[in-house]
């Protein structure tokens, strides 16, 4: 049957179909989706895991039982997780585990584009990289026999256009699940083997050499596996790619002769070299860093690659034909417009968004914000601009730290949302303690990870089954670290919460606060609209400073879409005048 | 099924929560319905932030690239006015523009920074790749049905007079996409569509025949 799925839809379905019986990942865009389906196939297990670290733990963990495993995470998550994929590719597993890695060229939602091919060679596993829905499909299922073939963990890397774009996959009829996937079937598969599971240095010498050896015999796979294969066409031109970079170059090449692979490390050399030999001249199209065109180049096969194509952003098959003509490699683009000038329309804060509350007082203090990843880093952006530093999963606080080792005249604050502190703002706040820091911590608690499409966390009481859990109880944890200073706020209340915000800025006790509200998205809280009476309106301004996009200015003051407009009431309470009502 | 068209690119731009990738699910699955190849590529995550969002829709004998190229959309399907003008230069020179007849003012406007193009400026931003300019008033008829953000199926109505599939294809897969107890009023939306008359043509244009 023919179906449309996205890349992400289609990688869950061949990990379901492969018999993978558990997984376990951290939201993270573009990724996120592969699990949340992956969970909804029948007797197959999956959580969110705190973090990806943990998620690659839980993983290795149902492979060395037998099991067959999927970790799901998006590129900078592999950062998190790099520890444990060292480990991991000296290790093997006695069950496959295929790690579903989502880059993100143009950094839709990121804070940087890096390309993880490298990963794949820095810790000496394979990686595939499917080029639409189907092979998303069929890639998985290839990843796992080699993963059991090979005694190694396989990544299959995708990236924000395959997996959030649709395509048409065939799906099997009969869509039964491999059975050999072994979690909680009652089958024992353990096997006890403390030199090849213990990385101690004596047996991790031992295990290296055998690391090595796998790579030479995955090369010899490379040469002969389908999925790197060569289309034929005219000999003028070899245009060697991968992935979603493959289908912009098939349209803006329509007569070259193609290599298009499937497996991008290891590379296959003598495939490679018998391809250049049949075409006059080889071009590499891939997305991000010259990871091909520098192998290529090993090899001695003079290539156009990146002197012509961009090394930054998505491309498009706008930006290739137009590198490409610029290189007398194509025809020019089709006569094309620039893109009109006109007014932009970045997201902002939702309305309704408890988030608002805590930046617009900040941002009213003065405060220095040292900011972490979320919803809420958008509280950086104009109106409100009241977050200075934004870098990584869990950096606030570490950062706040340094921060106020130095000093700086305005008061300092670390801000980061509940799902993150759970991810890895743990270890950088017992830091403070320890350390005798003296900063102040503002957890934002809207109960969800609302950035990646409302997830569960620890905080929630529900995991990714939909199974009761245990609520982590983020005050009764800080207390437990030793933070005695520790104070709950409502972000509506605008006065109180600037009460707060100053009697903790100015002390010097280290100190936490916790702004919990939940994400009216996600428990679809909405009240009536607010609405303006203009005559009561003295123009001040300070409602159309909250950043709030149903209020704007118009002729004697401001109006309030009541079509968008949530009824939280904030801007009510910032009017001076008691201009807005409900 | 043959149709004559041999390709059809979409770009379908709006304003998160306006339904943009619920439009583009129901243009990728008729596509797919009528025995076309089909690719659809959007970028989610800030969808429902207020952010501005596009949605490429291709439909083809065999379709490689997800994206649309710059410069080769057969059709525009704006559901914002400023988000349509802002995707005129992914539009092939004498495409179409569908575009429904509501303003959402962006950050810049709201604050007083920057100014709301209006109609005019908007159709002559677009007007010079588009063979025509349909404007509809999808948000407005939206409304008299009871629900404003069924503006896009008003407008997936009026589009699907423009191409020769059948217009039961077109029902069947709403009533397959749509949540059960939306799916009356999608479909009045979309019969509402169905129901306009068609514009005035521009010299030159055509409706059912694109580039191949």
């Amino acid at each position: 049957m023919k179906k449309l799925m996205t890349g992400n839809e289609a990688f869950a379905l061949g990990a379901y179909l492969s018999g993978i019986k558990a997984g376990a990942g951290y939201p993270g865009t573009p990724s996120t989706e592969i699990l949340m389906n992956f969970a909804r196939y029948p007797g197959v297990y999956a959580e969110w895991s705190t973090n990806e670290k943990v998620a690659l733990d839980v993983g290795a963990g149902v492979a060395y039982a037998g099991g067959r495993a999927l970790v799901t995470t998006k590129h900078v998550g592999l950062n998190v997780a790099a520890d444990s994929l060292f480990y991991t590719s000296y290790t093997g597993f006695k069950g496959g585990l295929v790690i579903i890695n989502a880059d993100d060229p143009e950094m839709h939602s990121s804070q940087n584009e890096q390309d993880n091919r490298y990963y794949a060679k820095f810790a000496k596993v394979p990686m595939l990289e499917p080029a639409d829905s189907q092979e998303a499909l069929e890639f998985v299922r290839l990843a796992v026999e080699i993963s059991e073939a090979f005694d190694t963990p396989v990544i299959v890397r995708t990236n924000t256009r395959l997996s959030h774009s649709k395509g048409v996959v065939e799906v099997p009829g009969r869509a039964e699940p491999d059975p050999g996937g072994g979690v909680l079937d009652g089958v024992e598969r353990y096997e006890r083997n403390i030199p090849k599971y213990v990385m101690v240095p004596g047996f991790a010498r031992q295990r290296h050499p055998v690391v090595i050896d796998r790579l030479a015999k995955l090369a010899a796979y490379a040469e002969q596996s389908p999925i790197n294969r060569i289309e034929p066409g005219s000999g003028k031109l070899g245009v060697i790619s991968a992935g979603v970079a493959y289908q912009y170059a098939r349209e803006v090449f329509p007569e070259a002769a193609f290599l298009k692979l499937g497996m991008v490390y290891p590379l296959p050399r003598d495939l490679i070299k018998g391809f250049a030999a049949m075409v006059e001249r080889v071009v590499v199209v891939e997305e991000l860093e010259p990871f091909i065109e520098e192998h290529v180049r090993l090899l001695g096969v003079p290539v156009t690659g990146k002197d012509v194509f961009s090394r930054t952003g998505e491309l498009s098959p706008e930006k290739v034909r137009r590198s490409a003509a610029g290189a007398g490699l194509a025809e020019a683009p089709p006569e094309a417009a620039a893109a009109p000038s006109l007014p932009a329309r970045p997201p902002m804060l939702c309305p309704g968004c408890a988030h608002r509350g805590i930046f617009y007082a900040l941002q009213r203090v003065r405060a220095v914000v040292l900011g972490d990843i979320g919803c809420y880093t958008l509280g950086a952006l104009p109106p409100l601009s009241a977050m200075h530093t934004c870098g990584c999963m869990g950096a606030s606080i570490g950062v706040v730290h340094g921060v106020d080792l130095v000093g700086v005249k305005d008061r300092t604050v670390g801000v980061i949302g509940d799902s993150t502190f759970f991810h890895s703002g743990i270890p950088p706040l017992i830091n403070v303690l320890y350390n005798r820091g003296v900063s102040t911590v503002i957890i934002l608690d809207n109960r969800v990870t609302a950035m990646t499409g409302h997830q569960e966390n620890p905080g929630t009481g529900r995991t990714l089954m939909k199974d009761p859990a245990r609520k982590i109880d983020i005050e009764a944890l800080v207390r437990g670290i030793g933070f005695e200073k520790v104070d709950v706020v409502d972000p509506y209340e605008f006065k109180e919460v600037v009460r707060v915000l100053k009697e903790h800025l100015d002390s010097d006790e280290p100190s936490v606060i916790v702004a919990r509200y939940p994400c009216v998205l996600s428990v679809r809280e909405r009240k009536e609209p607010f609405t303006v009476n203009l005559e009561a309106c003295n123009q001040c301004g300070n409602c159309l400073r909250i950043g709030c996009s149903p209020i704007s200015k118009v002729e004697g003051g401001v109006s309030i879409d009541p079509s968008l407009c949530n009824g939280c009431g904030f801007c009510a309470k910032v009017c001076p005048r008691g201009a807005i009502t409900a | 099924m043959a149709f004559t068209n041999k390709k059809v690119d979409i770009l379908v731009a709006g304003v998160g929560g306006q339904g943009t990738i619920l439009a583009s699910d129901i243009l990728a699955e008729v596509g797919l319905r009528c025995g076309y190849d089909v690719k659809k590529a959007e970028v989610h995550g800030m969808s429902q932030r207020g952010g501005a969002v596009e949605s490429h829709i291709r439909w083809g004998e065999k379709v490689f690239s997800p994206q649309v190229e710059a410069g080769k959309a057969d059709y525009l399907l704006g559901f914002e006015m400023l988000e349509t003008a802002r995707w005129t230069h992914f539009l092939a020179l004498g495409g179409t523009v569908l575009i429904n007849r509501h303003r959402i003012p962006p950050p810049s406007v709201n604050l007083g920074a920057a100014a709301y193009p209006s109609e005019e400026e908007i159709e002559s931003v677009l007007g010079a790749r588009a063979a025509r300019v349909w404007w509809i008033d999808g948000t407005a008829i939206a409304r008299k049905l009871g629900n404003q953000t069924v503006a896009g199926m008003v407008i997936l109505g009026a589009f699907s007079k423009l191409l020769d599939q059948p217009g039961e294809v077109w029902t069947s897969v709403i009533a397959d996409l749509v949540p059960e107890k939306f799916v009356e009023l999608n479909l009045k939306a979309f019969g509402e569509g169905r129901g306009l008359p068609l514009p005035a043509q521009k010299k030159g244009g055509n409706i059912c025949e694109t580039s191949v």
